[in-house]
């Protein structure tokens, strides 16, 4: 055991730091997109269904095959990171879209009804009652995207994008059940971490009524 | 802010299936008065409150407040001259009663010492004690959510306060007590208001003059006192049915 760490040990903290990479970039891409584009279908509910519907068929695409699909794309092609995180980026886009559509849909009509009331502008709205009021359901989406992206980066070493998948693939080439969990173990534990730090802060910014 | 009149010009709304649930009202409520809008459910009573605060916009006719045409007016000035209340209270679950109440001074801009100071006023106004203010509204029964809702209304200092089934939810007794602590407080602030509800006996209560409101007609209109021994039909039914013997 000592020795496998030994031998491996270094190994496995690259592989994990990229691992977090990888998702981490791909997961502020899929924010940056994911959140204003949900507030802007509320907005505008006749594009909802179109933009959903993209999202949707993005997500039903086999990891892999998108892996290879974007392969021959200029510029992405080029280096398999780059190519890696905008496959994830697509990915991790539905939940978070979803969740912030339906999380401010989902605010209290009445609520709504005094906000304008009161005055309020779109914006003041937006940032005083209907993002914190969907907090939790939004926070809920980026859980589910961050623990989806985990999982399918492993894929991306298909591809040499790098993170922990490199062990399992080499691991399954060389039928090396020890290599194969040497990757495996960490990419779980990433994604339970993830789950579990969300997971509390959702629990938090829940709002009780 | 002094109080304002509110005026509805041959006012109609229908709905974008061409459901007329307003027409031709026409009706002049003086500043400082209280009328109430009366009516069963569907009468098209809240309708004609929500266009005051454009919440609703008329399909043709006008309302003016203050003499001014709400079509015409800047959306977010207008609301914040004009006091909101209604049956689910709508306050803001996430945010304490004095963030609540202090609502419409956050809005303009104010300082946070000042909204406090505001917060802990209109607490008293409404017969609240200021230890409410850090609570939540999860925190507060029934009728406490509903003073906080009209202290909040009232924070902004509106030239029109318009109140929807205020009271609809809430027990007979916490009820009469509202009632009691509005009808007092509506002839000490002398605000413009207009008060939607179902309740004959809340409408005499509470207003000087009681409008009846049928499937989108004003189908009466008379002081409070003149309400009972009124001649007008329909006015007539409206009082008969909400009034039954008990047979013992």
């Amino acid at each position: 055991m000592s020795q496998f760490f030994q031998r491996y040990g270094a190994q496995i903290a690259r592989l994990t730091f990229e691992h977090v990479w990888l998702t981490g970039s791909a997961m502020l891409f899929a924010a940056a997109i994911g959140l204003p584009l949900g507030v802007f279908l509320t907005r505008r509910p006749g594009f909802a269904r179109p933009v959903l519907g993209v999202a949707n068929v993005l997500q039903t695409i086999p990891s892999l095959a998108l892996f290879g699909l974007l392969l021959p794309v200029p510029f992405l092609g080029d280096r398999a990171a780059r190519l890696a995180i905008v496959a994830l980026t697509g990915y991790a886009l539905l939940p978070i879209l979803r969740n912030t559509y339906a999380g401010i849909l989902s605010v209290d009509p009445a609520l709504i009804d005094v906000s304008n009331a009161l005055g309020m502008s779109g914006m003041q709205r937006l940032v005083k009652v209907e993002l914190p009021m969907s907090a939790s359901v939004i926070l809920a989406g980026l859980r589910t995207a961050t623990v989806t992206c985990v999982g399918v980066a492993t894929i991306a070493a298909a591809i040499g994008a790098g993170g922990l998948g490199e062990l399992i693939f080499r691991g399954v080439a060389s039928v090396d059940n020890g290599l194969v969990l040497a990757g495996a173990i960490p990419a779980a534990l990433l994604a339970l971490c993830a789950d579990g730090v969300l997971g509390f802060a959702e629990k938090r910014l829940a709002v009780r009524r | 802010m002094a109080a304002r009149d509110v005026e509805f010009a041959h006012l109609s709304f229908d709905l974008p299936d061409g459901r007329r649930l307003l027409s031709d009202v026409s009706l002049k409520v003086e500043a400082g008065t209280t009328t109430a809008l009366l009516g069963r459910s569907g009468s098209g009573k809240t309708t004609l409150l929500r266009t005051v605060n454009a919440l609703v916009r008329a399909t043709s006719g006008r309302v003016l407040v203050g003499g001014v045409d709400v079509a015409g007016s800047d959306v977010i000035a207008l609301r914040r001259g004009i006091g909101y209340v209604i049956q689910e209270t709508g306050l803001f679950p996430h945010m304490t009663v004095e963030r609540n109440v202090g609502m419409s001074l956050e809005l303009a801009g104010r300082p946070v010492a000042e909204r406090k100071a505001k917060a802990v006023e209109m607490l008293a106004l409404v017969g609240l004690d200021a230890g409410l203010a850090g609570r939540y509204p999860w925190q507060l029964s029934g009728g406490q959510r509903q003073r906080v809702g009209l202290a909040r209304a009232l924070a902004g200092d509106p030239g029109v306060l318009l109140m929807d089934e205020p009271f609809g939810a809430l027990d007979p007794l916490t009820r009469a007590e509202m009632q009691t602590m509005l009808r007092e407080l509506l002839h000490r602030v002398g605000k413009t208001t207009l008060i939607v509800t179902h309740d004959l006996e809340e409408a005499l209560y509470l207003a000087d003059r009681v409008v009846l409101v049928e499937t989108g007609v004003i189908v009466a209109d008379l002081a409070a006192g003149e309400v009972r021994a009124s001649e007008n039909e329909a006015m007539r039914k409206y009082v008969a049915a909400t009034h039954r013997e008990v047979g013992l």
